[in-house]
């Protein structure tokens, strides 16, 4: 689990530093599109490097799903008589909602794709630009869309502040001295992460970025 | 104080088990949560009932035999606190109170709250121990320690064994009992030799009793009477892995 959070929390700050590229013009941010699409050309044929990346993503999307089913599963079999009552002790919304919270980001990301990547669901279909299809998804009449964005990156957001200092656990780094500046590290790569993904949907729903 | 007890009631392994209702009266606020059973037990005997079965011995919050899940939470609600030092002065007259054993498919449940911790027994005998002569006690400043280490390795070596953070645990995760027994011994010159070894075995062993997977939720830590920190779970991942990288 820790291993490939690791992978794909560092394709979301690549990604949100991509996003970013909005502000600077809907040109600047067809061109890093473009230039994603042509690393290392000519000595690799277009899309090469961009399609490698992608297949490691997706292979560290489905490792992690599931190393998850299967911590559910051994979770069922230890307990399978369950508790009259249950009180939690340990305080973390963030904590209980790993499970459902993976599940939400999983059906938000196939919405996203639809969106943005495949332009499906998206005003300005396949053959656009993909700075025309990210201003016209996020377009003031399509508020809605802006607001699934919210929810689901602020979930993002959640999982990530227990699932990277869960990761600093597994791997055996955190211990008494480092432990309060662990946590930090991952409340503040969550946060970071929230606004610099919630900028430019917002920008561009309240005419901000056009 | 007047209460109403939900006690789970369970003949034996094959029966199934049921919560059963009990009114206790005229309880002292100043009774520990045992002697409150005590008095209803006694109260069973002589109506001619079966006593409520439930683990104890010290009574003063060091062997770890008293665990119960008291209103959801194990040991009660009272922090870094057994069951058997848990007194009723912590609950409202009038108050419904439910009580359920340890739930832990490593853990079977014997009778009424009383479960069989072999389990733990057995992860203790795959590695929690230190090879050395044991002849007279060596002099105390014969092998240097540092005081940090000498904190935690005792901190961690506080671990009663008694199963809470199991019980608490929404994996049925053995890891903050195995990572403490891991710990105490891991931090000291004596146990270097074994510490790779040792963690691997214990972990393999916490694995193949059953237990479930550790996801890091913290509420071994937040029940445990002796609140071992999870740090000591980081520490035996870090032996963990280094064990199977070699
Ligand atoms: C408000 C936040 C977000 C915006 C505005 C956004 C925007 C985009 C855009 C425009 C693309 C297509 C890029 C292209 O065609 O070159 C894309 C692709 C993608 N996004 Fe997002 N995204 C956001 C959040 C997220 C989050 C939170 C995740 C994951 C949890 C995610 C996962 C992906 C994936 C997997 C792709 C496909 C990458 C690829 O095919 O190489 N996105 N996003
Ligand atoms: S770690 Fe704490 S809760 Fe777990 S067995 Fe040891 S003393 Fe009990
Ligand atoms: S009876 Fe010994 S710790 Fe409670």
């Amino acid at each position: 689990m820790a291993v490939t959070g690791a992978v794909m929390v560092s394709f979301l700050v690549l990604h949100m530093l991509g996003n970013l590229k909005i502000f600077f013009g809907r040109d600047s941010f067809n061109e890093y599109a473009h230039w994603l699409r042509t690393l290392l050309e000519p000595f690799a044929p277009y899309r090469t490097v961009l399609t490698i990346l992608e297949i490691g993503l997706v292979v560290a999307v489905v490792l992690h799903m599931w190393a998850a089913i299967s911590l559910s599963r051994r979770a069922g079999k230890a307990r399978p008589v369950k508790y009259v009552a249950r009180k939690s002790q340990a305080n973390g919304y963030a904590t209980h909602i790993m499970r459902w919270g993976g599940v939400t980001i999983v059906l938000f990301v196939i919405w996203h794709l639809l969106d943005l990547t495949f332009g499906v669901v998206n005003p300005e279909g396949f053959n656009s630009a993909p700075a025309d299809r990210m201003i016209s998804g996020f377009d003031p009449s399509r508020w809605w869309v802006t607001l699934i964005y919210f929810v689901a990156v602020v979930m993002v957001g959640m999982h990530l502040r227990h699932g990277i200092w869960s990761a600093f656990q597994t791997l055996g780094w955190a211990n008494r001295d480092r432990n309060k500046a662990l946590r930090a590290t991952a409340g503040l790569v969550s946060i970071v992460l929230v606004i610099g993904f919630l900028l430019p949907p917002l920008a561009i729903t309240f005419g901000v970025v056009k | 104080m007047n209460l109403t007890l939900r006690v789970w009631r369970q003949k034996d392994q094959s029966d199934k088990g049921r919560m059963v209702t009990y009114k206790v009266e005229d309880v002292s606020p100043d009774m520990s949560f045992l002697e409150m059973l005590d008095v209803l037990n006694e109260r069973l005997i002589l109506e001619g009932d079966d006593p409520i079965a439930f683990d104890h011995d010290c009574r003063e919050g060091i062997c770890g035999m008293c665990g119960m899940v008291i209103n959801g939470v194990a040991h009660g609600e009272q922090r870094a606190t057994t069951t058997c030092q848990l007194h009723m002065r912590h609950f409202e007259d009038g108050a419904e109170i439910t009580i359920e054993p340890w739930r832990a498919a490593p853990f079977p449940v014997v009778k009424d709250l009383v479960v069989d911790r072999s389990a733990f027994d057995r992860i203790i005998q795959a590695g929690g121990f230190v090879s050395v002569p044991a002849g007279s006690a060596p002099d105390a400043h014969s092998v240097p320690v540092r005081k940090e280490d000498a904190d935690a390795a005792f901190d961690a070596a506080t671990c009663i064994g008694c199963g809470a953070c199991v019980a608490a645990c929404p994996n049925g995760s053995a890891s903050l009992f195995t990572a403490a027994k891991i710990t105490h011994l891991s931090l000291l010159p004596q146990g270097q030799p074994e510490r790779l070894s040792r963690a691997k075995a214990m972990v393999d062993q916490m694995d193949a009793e059953g237990f479930g997977g550790c996801t890091n939720t913290g509420e071994c830590t937040a029940v445990c009477p002796k609140g071992i920190p999870l740090d000591a779970i980081a520490q035996m991942n870090s032996d963990y892995l280094k064990a199977n990288a070699k």
